[in-house]
């Protein structure tokens, strides 16, 4: 069985529900008050310029960084309940791609939860590795060491990984940075198998271009949600001025002041 | 041997000899280091035995703080164990107990060095002084603290203290089977620890945040990674010293790495480095009692890494410099076949009709002679060209090797110009650097964006080098006719 092939039940709850949610670094606000729900088997895109705190919303609802407060729900869930349906793919710049391991070692990294402690990995994790490897089209470099690989097979390894959990949610943080044309191709033509298996994916997104023929749904976000909905209705250029223009919006004084206070205590 | 040269010595003789050599540098006999080497004397089992599971912990806990880019954190932890040691000597010596008791000395040390390890990581995280400041801050003030401290106990009428240094920098001697015991127990531990939780501590290593979204307790395990450095660091204060227990949390592992691209050899080797080190190194102590263990068993390990640095199979010097060797060649033969292909462009009759004299080659570009005669050598063995006498021809095998070459490079040219905004004069440079790691999906690519079709090869964008060299070298047949005749010979 390739990996998500199967369809998953609709159900009442919503994949993914942010309340109120504020995230703050050493007192400094990250995200204010972000809130919105997402409706099941969207693809959903999340764009915002740098700083925005676009991969500390991922975090935050994953629970690796603290809440200041706030709730998030997954399937009517807290997370620590509905881990095993959510997928997380991680930027591919946050590890050492100089680890001493092979591909397929790194695609059963997905694993290991459903392995458990003090287990070895065995064989049919390695079949399941390898049908994850196949889906996205490097199954011929399971056993390169992880060094060898470029920038597309780079993250082609780290989606693997994520879809041999055969989760129901899926979290992507920039998934197309730096990959060749080929590869964003075929990312984009899995993540739109997936939602038509009614899963839910929502991806960190860079290239504005693209947004409306990727996503179905989008959420516009510079430290608090500016808009979010379909594409077609919120993607608009007055959205976009609210999101990007104003380098220093008051949010961003209010913010730098709090952080020059911290810091001359 | 002997008995075949005539004026050697006897074997009797011999024996006497080599005995009074050995003995002149501390051995008494020849019995004694065959004793010691066949592992027949209790005192020195018990001393091996200790210092090879030592060895073999340390070499394994040290390939997950090497990769978890915590390799110095071992060194502060070791070096704050010292007042540890002496704070529980004085209060030994005023209870009235028995102030060498190993168990007691090392309880302290674990004290002060887990002390360390939390003063860090306060100074860390509560302050703007970075990781490595903070270390240097807590490493030198304990360790200071824990001579001042000794300095004291030396000074007091009790005296007693004759031996604390030896946890300076390691004394094998004076281990007693008691303390190969308790040190057996917490390499065990630690080493058992780092095996049963293998998996977990490649993916906390290799990716900590995926692993905390996939609810591992990563702090849980990080913590539990230093308590087995702290472990690791007071077990080796006896065998190697303070001073030097980093050595053996470091060493083997990045000298492991040298020989494998996976984790699993990778703790291995290292273990196994470990394990060499410990046994050599107070193994040459006890035969030669001057040598001191711990100096030995980091100059082992030096050893183990010097030659792993440069014969290791996967990532030493000299494997990697034949690597790089055939890369240059690789280019070079490139290199020559698109000058060839570029020297016979344009002209009626075709490619494999077409000789060319080396000295035109040679100024098509700037070869260095030996280089070029090189290149045509391998290019006729590896049948692209014919060679007769100074005349080169391509061969079919050749000529469509040099096209494709060409295209790529060329391609990667009309690339730069048109998309990346680079002056056509500059191009030929840049596209030299990057031609050679053209795989084929990328030249898909270049042919979709620059819409070229699959068979024909784009004329160069810039004067090719030739072209000037061909002026330059009909103007200098002029100034100068001997010149050419001369390179003809």
């Amino acid at each position: 069985m390739q990996p998500l092939e199967n369809q998953i039940p609709t159900t009442s709850k919503s994949p993914l529900s942010v309340q109120d949610l504020t995230v703050a670094y050493h007192r400094k606000p990250v995200l204010w008050d972000v809130g919105f729900e997402i409706p099941q088997g969207s693809l959903v895109g999340i764009v915002g310029p740098n700083g925005a705190g676009k991969s500390t919303l991922l975090k935050a609802i994953m629970g690796i960084v603290p809440l200041a407060s706030g709730r998030v729900q997954i399937f009517g869930k807290n997370y620590r309940k509905a881990r095993q349906q959510v997928g997380y793919v991680p930027q591919k710049e946050s590890v050492d791609w100089d680890f001493p391991v092979t591909v397929l070692d790194v695609v059963t990294m997905g694993l290991y939860k459903k392995i458990g402690w003090f287990r070895p990995v065995a064989g049919k994790h390695r079949t399941q590795a390898l049908q994850a490897l196949e889906s996205v089209g490097i199954a011929d470099l399971a056993n390169r060491q992880i060094s060898e690989l470029s920038g597309g097979q780079q993250q082609r390894t780290f989606l693997a990984r994520a879809l041999v959990q055969d989760a129901e949610l899926y979290l992507m943080d920039e998934p197309f940075a730096a990959v060749d044309a080929a590869t964003e191709n075929a990312i984009i033509s899995m993540l739109r198998k997936m939602k038509s298996n009614g899963r839910t994916t929502i991806v960190i997104h860079h290239d504005l271009q693209t947004v409306p023929t990727y996503f179905d749904h989008v959420i516009l976000l510079n430290m608090r949600v500016v808009a979010d909905g379909p594409v077609e209705k919120v993607f608009n250029e007055d959205n976009l001025n609210k999101t990007y223009g104003g380098r220093l919006t008051l949010l961003d004084e209010v913010s730098e002041a709090m952080r020059r206070r911290e810091r001359s205590l | 041997m002997i008995a075949s040269s005539g004026n050697s010595l006897s074997l009797p003789e011999f024996v006497q000899h080599t005995t009074h050599l050995l003995a002149s540098i501390g051995l008494s006999s020849w019995e004694q280091a065959y004793r010691l080497l066949s592992f027949q004397d209790h005192n020195t089992r018990v001393v091996l035995l200790g210092t090879a599971m030592f060895g073999c912990a340390a070499g394994i806990v040290g390939v997950f703080t090497l990769l978890r880019k915590r390799a110095l954190m071992g060194d502060a932890i070791s070096h704050a164990t010292l007042p540890g040691i002496a704070i529980s000597f004085l209060i030994a010596t005023h209870f009235g107990w028995n102030e060498k008791s190993l168990p007691l000395l090392l309880a302290g040390a674990t004290i002060t060095g887990v002390l360390g390890v939390l003063a860090i990581l306060v100074v860390r995280n509560s302050t703007k002084i970075k990781e490595d400041t903070a270390l240097g801050i807590v490493l030198s003030v304990f360790f200071g603290a824990g001579i001042a401290l000794l300095g004291i106990i030396q000074q007091m009428p009790l005296g007693h203290a004759a031996g604390l240094e030896s946890f300076i920098f390691g004394k094998t001697a004076s281990m007693i089977s008691s303390d190969t015991v308790l040190i057996s127990v917490a390499s065990l531990l630690c080493l058992s620890f780092c095996l049963f939780f293998f998996k977990e501590l490649k993916l906390l290593c290799f990716d900590e945040t995926f692993a905390g979204s996939r609810g591992y307790p990563t702090t849980t395990l990080d913590l539990m990674l230093m308590g087995s450095v702290v472990v690791i660091s007071i077990v080796g204060l006896q065998a190697v010293g303070l001073i030097m227990v980093v050595a053996l949390l470091v060493i083997p592992a990045a000298a492991a790495r040298f020989w494998t691209d996976k984790l699993g050899s990778m703790t291995a080797i290292s273990a196994c480095i470990g394990t060499l080190s410990g046994i050599c190194g107070s193994a040459l102590s006890a035969i030669y009692p001057r040598l001191p263990s711990g100096a030995m068993i980091v100059l082992f390990c030096a050893g183990c890494f010097t030659v792993s640095l440069a014969v290791g199979s996967r990532r030493g010097l000299i494997i990697r410099s034949i690597r790089r060797m055939r890369m240059n060649r690789s280019i070079a033969g490139q290199h020559f076949l698109r000058t060839m292909f570029e020297l016979t462009e344009g002209q009626e009759a075709s490619l494999e009709q077409q000789e060319i004299s080396i000295e035109k080659l040679n100024f098509a570009r700037t070869w260095n002679p030996r280089e070029l005669s090189d290149t045509i050598r391998r290019a006729t063995n590896a049948e692209w060209i014919t060679r007769i006498g100074s005349q080169i021809r391509l061969t079919k095998k050749g000529r469509i090797e040099a096209e494709r070459l060409t295209r790529e490079h060329r391609l990667w040219e009309l690339f730069l110009i048109h998309h990346a905004d680079f002056a056509p004069s500059r191009v030929d440079r840049e596209a030299d650097h990057i031609e050679h790691v053209l795989e084929p999906e990328i030249v898909a690519e270049l042919e979709a964006l620059l819409s070229e079709n699959q068979k024909t090869i784009p004329q160069s964008p810039h004067l090719l080098a030739h072209h000037v060299a061909e002026d330059e070298m009909q103007t200098r047949q002029h100034a100068e006719p001997t010149h050419s005749s001369r390179n003809r010979e």
